[in-house]
């Protein structure tokens, strides 16, 4: 019994990591800008392309392979550097305060352009990197063999929730962040540069977006449509959770990583159904997701 | 003046395949996704934006092979038939869509899609998974045609569907239930005091837009001669939005002018650069900066409906 469920669980948790990555960022940034960011996929995307070239560049120069790691960070550092400030001032900056629709549309213009520009740097074939996997080795829990990289995955899903808890309950600029949040024109009247907050926050979620594809990269390879994909599955994560909360996010990508374990055990043809028809049913009874709330809004 | 305009516009079009007969495919997808487009806008126009519109044009597409499956072969009956079938597809999801607004409705209409796609990529024994199965050649009214016939008169007739329908949505529009729609969009409460159901209107709407999205993809179905899930997938969906908005949503004319100044477009840029999606991005964020009320808006009289 044991032996079947521990699989199963430490499955789901790894599953859950990975798009517990993708969907923070978007649910993160929608919370302090208010923009449903329609391109984050593709920042995930091109944070997994960066993340893979850089790993394969080690690999051809034949250095310390236990650099990969610190490009795997780096890589998302980088992403996060060029195109977070980048994209919100110039794009994002201009929907503030416009209509869904338009935010949509926007942010629409710039996946299909992030698609393209990845297609034209690094091509349409699929990047394999697994490096950093297979340094860590695999472990055998109980007679089955498992990959210690998974086990880094959750580690680092759990990381990234308390470091989030922690950047927004005891820094200066989590405080501010929650402060815009809370009444945007009343952070404004009080001196706080939302400008600053909003670049920030959006380059915070695009970073987290870049991680997510960097760490992905090992373990699923990265090739053209990765974007698409990603940013239903993030959004499906972040709708149930509800728009906007951090924890509900988590709670949320553990039901998604789990539905789609059961799923592939039980019912393989389903498993692509699963995360779409949970945030169905989530969002038909609580449109504003399970930890979301009508009126009252919080990082 | 712009009904002139127009009808010299689809006359142009009727015209374009005797000078290039290769067009005649490029402007049969177009007027396809006009019809798709338009449905999308008449959503629009109650502020509504719906990520999910490409189900409705799958459904009826899909619902075209299964009937020609089950023995179906004349051309009026199999569009009418799906055409009704994408409607009482959005009847049903309508009644419990409708509800939601804003952000809430753009997701559910997304996941909706969602769901459906993956549904038709996995159930291979039922839609052939992402394969997807082969739209044949049906008959009309009782004469078979050959393939280059067929696609012929298919383009003909959806160039006459645009002047019968895009009339029939241009009055519906133009009727109290239609300027109830941009009233929704304005002040839904004040709707509700003045004894107007907003629930009804908006679920008329719901099942208008999904017929249109259903005409539009029983006929992409019939001139592409293969139905695959990517029909449904999101971004299909995102491209109806942006087809509906570079186009304008003041009036009918708009998507079909969004929509064949893209596929021509695209029949041109092909030789140039294949970064076709660059392009269209860049536009249409060009267009929504700068041009709120789209290409339409250079034709339009008085102030209409913007996003």
């Amino acid at each position: 019994m044991l032996n079947a469920i521990i699989p199963l669980l430490l499955d789901s948790l790894a599953s859950a990591a990975l798009i517990f990555f993708a969907a923070v960022g978007l649910t993160l940034v929608f919370s302090v800008l208010r923009v449903l960011n329609v391109a984050h996929g593709s920042l995930y995307s091109i944070g997994g392309y960066v993340a893979a070239s850089a790993c394969l560049f080690i690999a051809s120069r034949q250095m310390n392979p236990y650099l990969s790691f610190v490009a795997l960070l780096f890589s998302a550092v980088f992403v996060a550097a060029i195109f977070g400030p980048v994209v919100e001032r110039s794009l994002v900056r201009w929907t503030y305060g416009k209509s869904e629709a338009v935010q949509i549309l926007i942010t629409f213009g710039l996946f299909l352009m992030l698609e393209d520009l990845q297609r034209m740097i690094f091509g349409v074939q699929s990047y394999y990197e697994d490096t950093p996997m297979r340094l860590l080795g695999t472990t055998n829990l109980s007679g089955v063999v498992y990959l210690n990289y998974q086990i880094v995955l959750i580690v680092m899903a759990v990381a990234v929730v308390v470091g989030l808890r922690f950047l927004i309950r005891h820094t200066r600029t989590g405080r501010l962040m929650t402060a815009v949040v809370a009444d945007r024109e009343m952070a404004q009247a009080v001196g706080i540069d939302t400008n600053r907050i909003f670049m920030l926050a959006f380059s915070l979620g695009v970073f987290l977006a870049a991680l997510g594809g960097a760490l992905a990269t090992p373990t699923s390879g990265i090739a053209p449509g990765l974007g698409a994909d990603t940013m239903v599955l993030a959004f499906a994560v972040a709708a149930i959770g509800g728009l906007g909360q951090i924890e509900g996010a988590a709670v949320a990508s553990l039901i998604v990583g789990l539905a789609r374990v059961l799923a592939i055990y039980v019912a393989p043809e389903l498993d692509a159904v699963a995360p779409y028809a949970a945030m169905l049913v989530v969002l038909l009874i609580r449109p504003y997701g399970l930890f979301g709330s009508t009126s009252v809004r919080r990082v | 003046m712009r009904t002139i305009l127009a009808a010299a516009g689809i006359l142009v079009i009727a015209a374009l395949p005797l000078v290039a007969p290769w067009l005649q495919f490029v402007l049969t997808l177009a007027v396809a996704k006009g019809f798709a487009a338009l449905g999308v806008a008449v959503l629009l126009r109650a502020g509504l934006i719906s990520i999910g519109h490409a189900m409705f044009f799958a459904a009826s597409a899909y619902g075209v092979t299964f009937l020609a499956r089950l023995g179906v072969n004349d051309f009026a009956v199999l569009l009418a038939v799906s055409v009704l079938a994408a409607a009482a597809v959005g009847a049903i999801v309508g009644s419990f869509l409708v509800r939601y607004r804003a952000i809430f409705f753009a997701m559910l209409n997304l996941a909706v899609s969602m769901v459906f796609y993956a549904l038709c990529a996995k159930l291979y024994g039922v839609t052939g998974g992402t394969d997807g199965m082969p739209v044949p050649i049906p008959t009309i009214f009782g004469i078979s045609l050959g393939e280059a016939a067929f696609k012929q008169v298919l383009f003909y007739v959806s160039l006459m569907l645009i002047v019968i329908v895009g009339a029939a949505v241009h009055r519906y529009l133009d009727s109290p239930l239609g300027h109830a729609l941009s009233a929704v969009h304005t002040n839904e409460i004040r709707l509700e005091y003045l004894g107007i159901p907003v629930w009804a209107v908006l679920l008329i709407a719901y099942v208008i837009s999904a017929a249109l999205a259903g005409l539009g993809g029983a006929i992409a179905g019939f001139a592409i001669g293969r139905v695959v899930p990517d029909f449904a997938f999101w971004t299909a969906s995102g491209h109806l939005v942006l087809v509906a908005v570079l186009g304008g949503i003041g009036g009918v004319p708009g998507a079909f002018i969004g929509a064949f100044f893209l596929e021509l477009l695209h029949s041109a840029a092909v030789t140039v650069t294949d970064a076709w999606n660059l392009v269209v991005g860049a536009a249409l964020i060009i267009v929504i900066m700068f041009l709120p009320r789209g290409f339409y808006g250079f034709f339009e009289r008085e102030k209409a409906s913007a996003l």
